[in-house]
């Protein structure tokens, strides 16, 4: 048979899933494995016993210092900047969104503009945010805010406009003025693909709090990272990111069932 | 059957991508590298003009010398055993490649900070003392770090009486220009910025503790014990250039100068407070002099404080550092660090 047309399995196609992943690990660990024989107090690659040790200082141990639980103390500095940036972010998003996408003299103004400020690269002009914003919270959240609200409401921007314009004449001719066309029916097929655009833009998110959180924090997942990275000590870093990675892929399933449970038109039949 | 194929398939390549570390042997192309800061343009120049080459080429071997832009990176770098030697001081080759296990030797001591490192408060007439309560923006566990444990010593503060908020380097200088940010410990050349703030005051530097915060030449040391040549350029390379700075040479400081991003009346003010170590005779004398040992000991109290010196640190004296003559400060058995004066006392003796 043509490799083409070949099927894995059922089987096969769990064991070619996890092959990557697994080969992955075997890499890791037969590097981290030949690195720790050469030197036992080797940083870059450190044993899975290590990063367990990490772990369990990291997560489950009183800092001497402040007392805290650092992961969870870290973790929950960084889900609240993220959650305020991307519901910032969302809003204002929609708003510009829905006010470009719906009426011709606002899309005027605000289409170009939206454009070229989707082409700042946020990281480039920290400087001005800060003396703008300070250096406190507000300035993390608000770099999470302006490197993802132009995206937001171009992407939105483009879903109006794709609204049939025959439906919009017919909301009119039975009797929807300017603001109940928005609420009765650009709103409700917007609202959905805006769970979707922020699915999409979870990974620029964090990006954007990490960076934050590197250049001046005293706590967040990426504070610590950056602050370890200082003398390398990878066996925190590295679990800091499975976690990381852990909870952006948790966020991006709950706006994907959050998207289901409010919107199950939009997701189609289940098959 | 396929599957199982593919599986052997990829094992094999993979067997082939891991080889095991490097070890040191005798070798003729060796990597090492450095970063932008007052006290280490001279590698600059030293590889752009072919100093580094020429001396290279006298013992049989080749060095390539790369600038890094990042510098805990660099130093990451070499930990990892990307280069065979790097520029950082001595705080950070103990808490970076000593307490990695990686042992290091500090071949040349270049300079010292003396002035270049400072803790800069906001407000007419800001003393010392008055750090207690401030929130202090600086990068945590770095020089900068200790300065500030060496300032709050003197005002007979704790760290407990401030509270230190992680800045990244290359943004403290714009940091500082909030209204919010009213302390801040760098170094130069953003010190330099910092200080001009219009109502700050510079209320310590490292003049205040000199020759605590040493710019070194970090060699790897099975590295170096395998190849005394790369040891022998290098040292060469380095002593040429201080020659030139030391007469005042105008085209060597402006190329410096330039390769640094600044002009050669601001690279000379910043040289001022660089405590350069000119001749071989004055590097003997730093590291050979007790007061060396003594800060080292200093510096491995506030890493092992800081839980710097790694997790199975049980005092300060986890990892050891020699001294020339054989000292050793902390745990012999362990000694990670060693400032060595072989090979500066061959460039005073003329013999390289």
């Amino acid at each position: 048979m043509r490799f083409v047309n070949r099927q894995p399995g059922h089987g096969g196609r769990w064991l070619l899933a996890l092959l990557p992943l697994i080969l992955l690990l075997a890499a890791y660990a037969t590097g981290s494995a030949l690195r720790l024989a050469d030197n036992p107090e080797d940083k870059l690659l450190p044993s899975a016993a290590q990063m367990v040790e990490a772990i369990d200082r990291m997560a489950f141990t009183q800092d001497e210092r402040t007392g805290d639980y650092l992961l969870w103390a870290d973790t929950a500095a960084s889900l609240v900047r993220l959650g305020l940036g991307l519901g910032i972010a969302a809003l204002a998003g929609l708003c510009l969104g829905i006010a470009a996408g719906t009426f011709p003299l606002l899309r005027a103004p605000l289409s170009p503009l939206l454009t070229l400020l989707s082409m700042v690269p946020p990281v480039a002009i920290l400087p001005i945010l800060f003396i703008v914003f300070g250096l406190d919270e507000l300035s993390k959240v608000m770099l999470i805010v302006i490197g993802i609200t132009p995206v937001l409401a171009r992407d939105l921007e483009q879903r109006a406009r794709e609204i049939p314009r025959e439906v919009l004449v017919k909301a009119q001719t039975l009797g929807a003025n300017s603001w109940t066309l928005v609420l009765r029916v650009v709103l409700p097929q917007l609202l959905s693909r805006l769970l979707v655009s922020l699915r999409l833009m979870l990974g620029s998110a964090w990006l954007f709090l990490i960076c934050a959180e590197a250049i001046s924090a005293t706590s967040g997942l990426g504070y610590r990272i950056f602050l370890v990275r200082r003398y390398m000590a990878m066996d925190v870093i590295l679990p800091y990111v499975v976690w990381i990675t852990l909870l952006a892929w948790a966020s991006d399933h709950l706006l994907r069932r959050l998207n289901q449970w409010c919107f199950p038109w939009s997701v189609g039949e289940k098959p | 059957m396929f599957s199982r194929q593919l599986l052997s398939a990829l094992v094999l390549g993979l067997a082939g991508l891991i080889s095991p570390g490097a070890h040191a042997a005798p070798k003729t192309q060796f990597n090492v590298c450095w970063t932008i800061y007052a006290g280490w343009m001279p590698w600059e120049y030293a590889g752009a003009q072919g100093i580094v080459d020429k001396w290279a080429k006298k013992y049989g071997i080749n060095i390539k010398v790369t600038q890094i832009n990042d510098y805990v990176e660099s130093i990451n770098q070499y930990t990892a055993g990307q280069f065979d030697g790097c520029t950082m001081t001595n705080m950070d080759a103990l808490t970076i490649p000593a307490a990695g296990g990686v042992d290091s030797t500090a071949l040349i001591p270049g300079s010292y900070s003396n002035g270049n490192d400072g803790i800069v408060l906001k407000g007419k007439g800001k003393t010392l003392k008055d750090l207690k309560g401030q929130n202090v923006h600086l990068v945590q566990f770095s020089v900068s770090h200790y300065l500030l444990a060496r300032g709050l010593d003197q005002a007979g503060l704790r760290e407990r009486d401030v509270k230190v908020v992680n800045t990244s380097d290359a943004d403290i200088a714009g940091a500082f220009a909030t209204p919010k940010v009213t302390a801040a410990v760098t170094w130069n050349p953003q010190l330099a910025t910092v200080a001009a703030t219009p109502g700050a005051v510079k209320v310590f530097d490292s003049s205040q503790v000199p020759g605590e915060i040493i710019d070194l030449m970090v060699v790897n040391t099975a590295t170096l014990k395998d190849n005394p040549a790369l040891g022998k350029a290098l040292t060469g390379a380095w002593f040429e250039v201080m020659a030139l700075m030391k007469a005042g040479n105008v085209p060597a400081l402006t190329h410096m100068a330039k390769a640094s991003g600044t002009t050669l009346d601001d690279y000379k003010s910043q040289l001022k407070t660089t405590a350069l170590m000119f001749t071989p005779a004055e590097a003997v004398s730093f590291v050979t002099s007790p007061k060396l040992a003594e800060t080292m000991k200093r510096v491995s109290k506030f890493s092992f404080e800081k839980k710097l010196l790694g997790d199975n640190a049980k005092s300060a004296d986890a990892i050891g550092v020699a001294f020339p003559g054989g000292a050793v400060n902390g745990n012999a058995k362990n000694t990670k660090l060693r400032f060595d004066d072989t090979y500066l006392r061959l460039a005073a003796d003329g013999k390289l």
